[in-house]
């Protein structure tokens, strides 16, 4: 038994995720932010390269996959988390992540994005938000506020727009996180989050068109507002927000939140402590819905991580097994003459 | 209790020796007739005849019962010799009510034997049924052998002792009409009561009701001497070998697994229920042990695009359909097609446009299978002729798919799935691999090139995900041959266009050239595509019979089309293109080859009729 000598590890880096292909979002697009977000958490996360699959559908942050130096698919319009349903399927030991933008995850991909969070499959899935449709020019999106001037709404949009996170928390989603382009630390970091899931996970990300919808986030990412309006949840940590962290979100006598100002006999302790990990869902839902509340911050960060639930393909992967195991391998010539035969002599 | 169904009783009648007979199950969809129908079918078939069988059914699970849109047939056709059609017109039909009667009676042949269940013509099921009087006394039946049996009362009699409620009684009848038919047939009741004792397995009240009834039906004929005639078909001369009933979707799903088997490729069906397609899916979904991945989709969109994700990993990859989800799925075909990925698309056609008749046969989605797609995104098809023939055409489609890295369509009907014939098992072992070999290395000194064609085949490289080195990018927008990088230029979309086009037409190769069946040139020359084989084949037999010069070619690839297609038209005066849709393979031929052929179009969501096709044949010919 000699000792043997493994080959030195040369740990990936940023540039091997990076494609020799011309990159085609506009000058100052917030597509970019994660892009290098996305090659810098990569490399990090001890997988090989060639194990990651990014599939996407159609729009602007579809393109994604043409930028990464990984295995990519851009597939047709709202279909890529069906796509990658069938990737991890038939693959369950690769790590696919899916782009997408919230025309084709919400609108046209409605349909698959619930059905592939309520399955859990294994995917990691980052909606770009830039509640517009910009590859088709302009248009308002389902995440479009109400009454928004666009191209094809000079009269203003009549649609109530989606909430991502709340509707893939209601989708009961495992893994339910929202970050914004412009937050590269915070937006690295709740991807690596995200790898850590096994399950679904769905990462909402704020991104900024600055051609059909400039400033979209501007009420959240500009340099006061940031501190003012977002509250960053942390798992085990209460709720706190505001630019002296002098606010607070603390549960009602009849379940419902409000919010505080600290101090006056409200202290931290009063406060929700963030429970990322609870097992049932509403309580994350509550988190999602309080901006759209006079007052209420966007909430950022990891609402949702339970973890516990088994992943889609795993368990249709098992049944084979138990199957195999029960019955043993299929017999092809058993299989032809099954049932009743008869022989002509 | 079992041993008194291993040999019919035997019977006082020295039964007839015939040839063959057509025997039609008619009744409530509830009356379980498709199970009747299906298990006459084993019985007959288990006793070596040939058979044709036309199960045809309703939409509706459950119409209102006793009412004429309620009705379920099943109509078998068996006999001594070589059949290829379910019949024409019926020797013997039971209708269980008077609505089942009244649809189906004009189908029965003069002088025929007619069973019906005379519980059920009370006033208020003629009323059900609009019969403004009672056929079984008005005289309207005068011409048939009318047998007028009270198989409720019959039934009950025979099951009171079981301690049954009414209505699980009178659930036994149609068992108690089939043990009638098994003595007119001299059939054992065996089969059935095996079928019976698994079926009912957990219910043993169930199995002895059952059983029961289906044994008073056969002692009634013979204590009463009912039909005092009984009928002996012998067993058909077929080639030597291990034969099975099989329908079209039964087949289509072994030939997948036996695809799967050959290839070496896990199986991946993506599927959303549609009638009459769900069956494949049913059957695939028992296959867990052949490593058969199955996914009931949210829909029909997820349905292809999960497969077209499984094969884009390295699967064997499936999805079946109906029209209306083939409309559906365009979009992803088209996919497939720009990406370049192996993938078998089955059409089971049903009469439409939109939901039209979801469960009656057509041919008319051969020129969507053909053209519907947006741009240039040719996809090649092949259309299984009979039941047993869906399984090579899986076969075949499978291997195309894998060799050229296209899709492929495959269309059958709702004839084809529904419909069983006896099958010979072929020898698993004796059918011929196709193991893929996916790209493992790079295939230019610095990159992988994902477009790189094999030249023969024009085929790319299959580079399935987790290969190191290989990693690359695909997808729907266009791109440049050979690097697949992303590109718009004018003359590369071109090329690219014409390079997908010449994919498909190279498949031709290895189409052996046609011959038809019948004469090899002549006076007409029927052509047509599909589940029509067996009527015209039938119609065309008969018709040569009389001295008529003519030939029959049945195209089973309509994309691309036989290389020799044209110069056998040629070699006769008249082209003659039977369909069940309103002219596609007509119009393609006429446009391709410039023939003046003649079209026989029925769009009655009902198959041909032998007569129909011989009085066109006729017709065409000038014979008075």
């Amino acid at each position: 038994m000699g000792t043997a000598t493994l080959p030195p590890i040369t740990p990936l880096t940023k540039k091997d995720f990076q494609t020799d292909q011309e990159v085609r979002w506009c000058p100052g697009c917030g597509d970019y932010a994660i892009l290098s977000a996305v090659q810098s958490v990569f490399p990090e996360l001890g997988i090989k390269r060639e194990n990651f699959v990014v599939v996407s559908g159609i729009g602007c942050s579809s393109r994604f996959p043409y930028y990464m130096n990984t295995f990519g698919f851009h597939t047709i319009h709202g279909r890529a988390p069906a796509v990658a349903t069938g990737i991890k399927a038939i693959r369950p030991d690769l790590e696919v992540w899916v782009a997408t933008g919230d025309g084709d995850a919400l609108s046209i991909g409605g349909n698959h994005t619930i059905h592939m969070l309520r399955r859990n499959v294994g995917l990691k899935v980052l909606l770009f938000n830039n509640k517009i449709y910009g590859l088709t020019k302009g248009q308002y999106s389902p995440t479009s506020e109400f009454n928004k001037k666009t191209k094809s709404t000079p009269f203003g949009s009549v649609d109530r727009p989606f909430n991502p996170v709340s509707l893939a928390i209601g989708a009961e989603a495992t893994f339910v996180a929202r970050s914004v382009d412009v937050f590269q630390a915070h937006l690295k970091d709740t991807l690596k989050h995200a790898a850590a899931h096994k399950g679904s996970a769905f990462v909402e990300i704020l991104q900024n068109c600055n051609i059909f919808n400039d400033g979209a986030w501007f009420s959240l990412t500009e340099r006061d507002a940031r501190t003012e309006h977002i509250l960053q949840l942390e798992h085990g940590k209460p709720l706190i927000f505001g630019k002296n962290r002098d606010k607070g979100i603390r549960r009602k006598s009849d379940g419902d939140i409000e919010v505080v100002a600290l101090g006056n006999g409200i202290s931290e302790s009063d406060l929700i402590v963030h429970d990322a990990n609870h097992p049932r869902p509403s309580y994350a839902f509550l988190l999602s819905h309080m901006e759209h509340r006079p007052g209420f911050p966007t909430p950022i960060g990891v609402f949702r991580a339970w973890d516990d639930l088994p992943r889609y393909e795993d368990v249709m992967n098992q049944q084979i097994k138990d199957v195999i195991a029960k019955r043993g391998s299929g017999d092809l010539n058993k299989l032809l003459h099954a049932g009743d035969t008869w022989e002509v002599k | 209790m079992s041993t008194a169904f291993e040999t019919p009783i035997p019977s006082r009648l020295k039964p007839e020796k015939i040839d063959q007979a057509v025997i039609r199950f008619a009744g409530d969809s509830g009356d379980g007739m498709q199970i009747t129908g299906s298990q006459f079918t084993n019985t007959v078939a288990l006793y070596g005849n040939d058979i044709a069988t036309f199960p045809d059914f309703p939409a509706e699970i459950r119409a209102p019962a006793g009412t004429l849109p309620g009705v379920s047939g099943y109509q078998l056709h068996f006999a001594s010799g070589d059949i290829y059609t379910p019949g024409d017109a019926v020797d013997v039909l039971i209708a269980m009510n008077p609505a089942a009667l009244k649809v189906n009676i004009a189908d029965l042949k003069k002088n025929g034997i007619l069973i019906v269940n005379s519980d059920s013509f009370k006033e208020a099921d003629l009323k059900k049924a609009q019969s403004a009087t009672n056929p079984l006394e008005d005289h309207s039946l005068d011409g048939y052998r009318l047998f007028s049996v009270e198989l409720e009362r019959l039934t009950r009699v025979a099951l009171e002792h079981l301690g049954l409620d009414a209505k699980s009684m009178d659930r036994c009848k149609n068992f108690f009409a089939l043990g009638m038919c098994y003595w007119l047939y001299n059939r054992s009741m065996e089969s059935t009561a095996r079928w019976i004792q698994d079926k009912f397995k957990n219910k043993p009240l169930l199995v002895e009701a059952n059983k029961l009834a289906m044994k008073a039906g056969y002692s009634y004929c013979e204590a009463t001497e009912a039909f005092q005639i009984s009928y002996e078909i012998p067993p058909a001369k077929l080639a030597p070998g291990i034969y099975r009933n099989l329908s079209g979707n039964q087949a289509l799903a072994l030939g997948f697994v036996t695809a799967s088997q050959k290839s070496g490729l896990r199986l991946f069906q993506g599927s959303y229920p549609i009638t009459p397609a769900s069956d494949i899916l049913h059957e695939l979904s028992q296959y867990k042990d052949f490593g058969v991945m199955t996914f009931q989709a949210e829909d029909e969109i997820a349905a292809i695009t999960s497969a077209i994700g499984a094969a884009y990993a390295g699967a064997l990859a499936i999805t079946t359909t109906s029209g209306p989800g083939m409309a559906l799925k365009t979009e992803a075909m088209g996919l497939a097609v720009a990406v370049e990925i192996p993938l078998v698309v089955c059409d089971i056609q049903r009469g439409g446009p939109s939901t039209g008749l979801p469960t009656k046969t057509e041919q008319a989605d051969l020129l969507q299978a053909l053209f519907g797609r947006n741009s240039e995104a040719p996809i090649p098809i092949i259309a299984p002729a009979t039941p047993s023939d869906c399984f090579w055409a899986a076969l075949e489609a499978s291997r195309i798919a894998v060799k050229y890295m296209v899709p492929v369509i495959i269309l059958s009907d709702g004839y084809l799935a529904n419909g069983a014939e006896p099958w010979k098992i072929p020898d698993a072992d004796a059918i011929a691999d196709f193991k893929v070999q996916f790209a493992k290395e790079k295939n230019s000194p610095n990159a992988y090139l994902p477009y790189k064609r094999n030249p023969d085949t024009l085929a790319r490289p299959w580079a399935v995900p987790g290969t190191p080195g290989l990693e690359h990018r695909v997808g729907g927008l266009e791109k440049q041959d050979v690097t697949g990088n992303i590109n718009y230029e004018p003359l590369n979309h071109e090329n690219m266009v014409r390079i997908r086009a010449a994919k498909v037409a190279a498949i031709a190769q290895e189409i052996p050239d046609i011959e038809p069946a019948g004469d090899p040139q002549g006076d007409l020359l029927i052509v047509a595509w599909g589940s029509t084989h067996g009527a015209i084949t039938a119609a065309v037999k008969a018709q040569r019979a009389e001295g008529r010069k003519i030939g029959h070619l049945h195209l089973r690839h309509l994309n691309p089309l036989p290389a020799n297609l044209g110069d056998v038209i040629k070699r006769y005066k008249q082209v003659l293109v039977p369909e069940l849709n309103m002219g596609q393979l007509l119009w393609l031929l006429r446009a391709k080859y410039l023939v003046d052929a003649i079209g026989l179009n029925k769009i009655q969501g009902r198959p041909f009729k032998q007569v129909e096709l011989e009085q066109k044949i006729e017709e065409m010919l000038g014979v008075d």
